[in-house]
């Protein structure tokens, strides 16, 4: 288990554990304070004749929550993050199969949209798809202050005016996915965009030591 | 001979129209579709409204039905949006429960009427803790040719302006409500939300107001929705390929624009209902 202490931009604790499970090709666990997520990738496997796409393969995103069925929250998170993913990885080398991502959540404290993309990420990079970039997840708030909260808490959520969560692809630091909640103006969002920016770095280095960290101790 | 090569490679059909900057069906890369809209289509609801932006179109009824507040919040109504897309509208859409098309568009309505606070929940209250009105606004597509969140947005605003609620009053010896269908009363309307997609082809070409088929071939979709004082209610942006800054704010300009003409429409023809009468 990795763990990060950040500094400048004020990102919580994170950590990531991967091939944690035996049965899936890829799995990931994603912890961001308290806010967990563990994610499992099965593929490139066969595809229901109705899926099938002739020049590429078909992604599937299934998002468990901790209590109860998943509802329509849980399908639109899952339309953000099957998108996201479909944006990075290159789907076109398993054409005909299908790729399987599933996410369980284990506890939610804030920010769980951007903690999904990150596990995600981090599984799909354990399964060893091809991908053209990575992507991570960064949620800012915004206060009733004006103030800009990263990675913000429930309890920081629930004392903001607006919530922003965007996907940052790795090469150009450019914004894959976007879901906001609360009105903001263009100059908050330009804001927010930038820390995020910022704070992908961060996720990004933390990537990269923690794959090159597990690696070295294989050898 | 046209007809064949847009079968046969359809992005290429598109791209050799948008090289041209214009788009097959005659439009610029920045063009909205005719939007057409008739308010209070539906006489037995108790608001409603029809939209059409170009082909797809889109009618949204509103039901007011009383009911208890929630326990957690006692001095508020609630509003309950479902967006429908039934076989009818398309070949893409089959029988059955709603597919995740149709969740994801009603999971963003209900963000933007939350995010906007297009109406405060709090006017929807009737009697503290004990009576409020549930706002159902049930919009159904009845033709699919892309856009439908927009219209959906559009459809939504002028159904509830729209709305007229009976006057209800609790008698306070049986401690029944008593509604007088005879006064209505117009919804308050705080904010006036408008939403505006665009479609990235190619990566790096914007088109705004993106047709079925152009929806199918992009690379990446976005949702700007503004009031009309310029704030941003949502940003929806669900994947698909990155979007630089310089992109972003065109698409944001483009929506606050989009904005006033949506409002000088509900506006005009609201306007013109009133002089029919």
């Amino acid at each position: 288990m990795e763990v990060c202490r950040s500094s400048a931009v004020s990102l919580r604790e994170f950590g990531c554990e991967q091939s944690l499970l035996s049965r899936p090709d890829g799995s990931a666990s994603f912890v961001q304070g308290d806010t967990s997520v563990l994610a499992g990738v099965y593929g490139p496997a066969e595809v229901k004749v109705s899926k099938e796409i002739y020049d590429r393969a078909t992604v599937e995103v299934l998002i468990q929550p901790k209590v109860g069925l998943p509802s329509v929250r849980e399908r639109s998170q899952e339309q953000c993050v099957r998108e996201t993913c479909e944006a990075s990885l290159l789907l076109s080398l398993h054409p005909r199969s299908s790729l399987t991502l599933v996410l369980q959540v284990l506890h939610d404290d804030g920010s769980l949209l951007s903690c999904s993309l990150n596990s995600a990420c981090m599984a799909l990079m354990d399964a060893g798809l091809p991908m053209s970039c990575l992507f991570c997840g960064v949620t800012c708030a915004i206060d009733y202050d004006g103030k800009i909260i990263t990675d913000p808490s429930a309890a920081q959520e629930k004392g903001s005016r607006a919530l922003m969560t965007f996907a940052i692809d790795s090469t150009e630091r450019r914004v894959l996915m976007s879901s906001t909640k609360g009105s903001f103006s263009v100059h908050e969002l330009q804001q927010c965009i930038a820390v995020s920016q910022k704070a992908s770095e961060k996720i990004f280095q933390f990537y990269r030591d923690s794959i090159s960290r597990r690696y070295s101790k294989n050898l | 001979m046209a007809a064949g090569f847009k079968t046969a490679e359809p992005l290429e059909y598109h791209r050799s129209f948008l090289k041209e900057n214009c788009r097959p069906d005659g439009r610029v890369l920045s063009e909205f579709r005719t939007t057409t809209l008739n308010i209070g289509s539906i006489s037995t609801a108790d608001g409603s409204a029809l939209v059409k932006v170009g082909s797809t179109t889109v009618i949204c009824g509103i039901k007011a039905e009383l009911a208890n507040p929630a326990v957690e919040t006692p001095g508020k109504g609630y509003i309950v949006p479902n967006v429908d897309l039934p076989p009818l509208c398309s070949s893409r859409f089959r029988p059955g429960p709603p597919g995740e098309q149709a969740q994801a568009a009603s999971q963003f309505i209900a963000d933007v009427i939350e995010s906007s606070e297009v109406i405060d929940t709090e006017d929807l209250c009737i009697e503290r803790g004990k009576l409020c009105w549930v706002l159902y606004c049930d919009i159904i597509c009845l033709d699919y040719d892309g856009n439908i969140l927009d219209a959906c947005v559009i459809a939504l605003l002028a159904a509830l302006k729209n709305t007229k609620l009976p006057e209800v009053t609790v008698n306070t010896e049986t401690s029944t409500p008593e509604v007088n269908v005879e006064k209505r009363s117009l919804l308050h309307i705080h904010k006036h939300p408008v939403a505006a997609s665009f479609c990235v082809f190619d990566d790096s070409i914007l088109i705004v107001d993106p047709t079925d088929e152009e929806e199918k071939l992009s690379t990446a979709q976005l949702t700007v929705v503004t009031d009309e004082e310029g704030q941003l209610c949502s940003v929806h942006k669900p994947g698909g390929t990155s979007l630089s800054g310089e992109k972003l704010q065109e698409c944001i300009s483009r929506a606050t624009a989009r904005q006033r003409e949506i409002q000088k429409l509900i506006d005009k023809v609201i306007k013109s209902i009133k002089t029919a009468k």
